[in-house]
């Protein structure tokens, strides 16, 4: 792809490497929230190639790791039902519930579909009258239009057999809750790029200023990736705290506005467990009562499904930056991605699994 | 879940009363909705997320880009690497992202 490679430069990233040593004077902890940033830099090896003043850790930022076990179980109790048809996107299927992962169902004989977009669930619904079409609506600010869509989209047709199994997480009041703990380590943060694409910077002046963290939205690419630190570290140095947009090509200020309305008209905030670390007051967003009609929760009756996290598993920690992923007694072990004890080792955007993938386990 | 790859819009349709379009991702050819880049023009780049289009590429930006592109990339073969200096033969293919997550 000829327009990102200008952003995986290696004159460029050696440069950009050079000024951040010649800037670094102290040490400073910052942390990516994006897995998919997480995935790049163990990847291309960044946080090796960094001063060693500078410790990244990894953000709660993948979906689907943060996803709790409950959400998995009841698509779990949705899936297996004979006149249901569940669509997810791929890397939900094997996500593991308390006993067993969506893939299971599926060689069991219930109707798991893979797709690429809520919209193509939208059209197996309307290919199927005579079955339910479920779709497992995970995902950050990014992910939410496209499902707010696919509801929207399914309420105008009068697609009664549509219906999405919400999980939705907003990103904002999670960096304010790992602020908020009394075992932050974190300084300075590289905001998710594709969170900001649809939902606009503002939203991240009040946390910068109350907890006086220097804020950079930053993209993905290796050299996106560095200069996002380097615009931390120069804050960081100086003593300021602003909010910058380092990935401008993409990120405007006000963000999608079409995308934040229909959003709105869609969903409402309302408190989210995450997976390792719990509930988050008004951290996610859930379908409005309008929609109810199109919220599988209500239509299957599973809302009160609970359920405990396996204890083996540090992912929690892990997702919140305390903990990395050779620190957990099962990583490689019990826990790979074959056989993953915790969502973290599932997705490739998860902490573990990119630390299992570049083989960061030789390391520990 | 989160891969969001910038890709070239060929076409642009309305389906079931959405804003579609046909897009290039580097030679892959899909179908994505238009409706949350409603001045989206025939030629653009635009960034898509799971199905959906979220962000125009800003064309200057994008050109500039193509500009100093294969000047960089040709330095950097020369020398036999990619980036950070790892040698070519021994480096990964990236054909999982393209493009970022969030
Ligand atoms: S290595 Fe496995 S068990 Fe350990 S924290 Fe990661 S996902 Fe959980």
């Amino acid at each position: 792809m000829k327009y990102l490679d200008e952003y995986r430069n290696p004159g460029i990233a050696r440069r950009i490497l050079a000024e951040i040593k010649s800037v670094t004077r102290n040490p400073w902890v910052i942390m990516e929230i994006c897995g998919g940033q997480t995935h790049s830099i163990i990847k291309n090896g960044i946080d090796q190639l960094l001063p060693k003043e500078i410790e990244l850790v990894h953000g709660p930022g993948c979906p689907v790791c943060v996803t709790p076990l409950e959400q998995i179980d009841k698509a779990l109790v949705i899936a297996a039902q004979p006149d249901v048809i569940f669509a997810s996107f791929g890397d939900m299927l094997r996500v593991p519930g308390s006993e067993k992962d969506l893939f299971m169902v599926k060689s069991e004989g219930g109707d798991v579909r893979i797709v690429y977009s809520p919209l193509d669930a939208v059209k197996i619904a309307r290919e199927n009258p005579e079955k339910k079409v479920v779709f497992f609506a995970v995902g950050f600010e990014t992910t939410a239009p496209n499902n707010a869509m696919a509801v929207w989209q399914a309420h105008r047709e009068g697609l009664k057999n549509f219906s999405i199994l919400v999980s939705h997480v907003l990103v904002p009041p999670a960096m304010r809750a790992l602020l908020s703990s009394s075992q932050n380590r974190v300084q300075g943060y590289l905001a998710a790029g594709h969170v900001c694409t649809i939902m606009g910077c503002e939203e991240y002046e009040p946390i910068a200023h109350e907890f006086k963290v220097p804020i950079v939205v930053t993209g993905f690419e290796p050299v996106d990736i560095l200069e996002g630190v380097l615009m931390v570290v120069k804050q960081l140095e100086a003593g300021t705290v602003a909010v910058e947009n380092q990935y401008a090509r993409v990120v405007r200020r006000e963000g999608n506005r079409p995308a934040q309305e229909l959003i709105k008209k869609v969903m409402q905030v309302s408190d989210r467990k995450w997976r390792g670390i719990g509930e988050i007051p008004a951290s996610g967003l859930s379908l409005r009562p309008e929609f109810s009609d199109h919220d599988a929760e209500v239509v299957f009756q599973v809302g009160d499904i609970q359920v405990e996290e396996p204890e083996e598993c540090i992912s929690g920690l892990v997702l919140q930056g305390l903990k990395k992923p050779f620190e957990c007694a099962a990583f490689g072990k019990q826990c790979n991605p074959q056989t993953p004890l915790g969502a973290t080792m599932v997705s490739t955007e998860g902490a573990c699994s990119a630390y299992y993938a570049y083989s960061r386990h030789q390391l520990a | 879940m989160c891969l969001a790859i910038p890709g070239k819009v060929l076409e642009v349709y309305e389906e079931n009363g959405l804003k579609m379009g046909r897009i290039d991702y580097a030679g892959t050819v899909n179908v994505a909705c238009l409706s949350y880049v409603p001045d989206v023009e025939i030629g653009q780049y635009a960034i898509v997320h799971a199905g959906f289009a979220i962000s125009v590429i800003d064309e200057e930006e994008a050109q500039k880009t193509y500009e100093v592109w294969d000047a960089l990339v040709e330095a950097a073969a020369e020398e036999g690497t990619d980036i950070f200096g790892m040698p070519l033969e021994n480096s990964e293919p990236d054909k999982e992202t393209g493009g970022g997550k969030s």
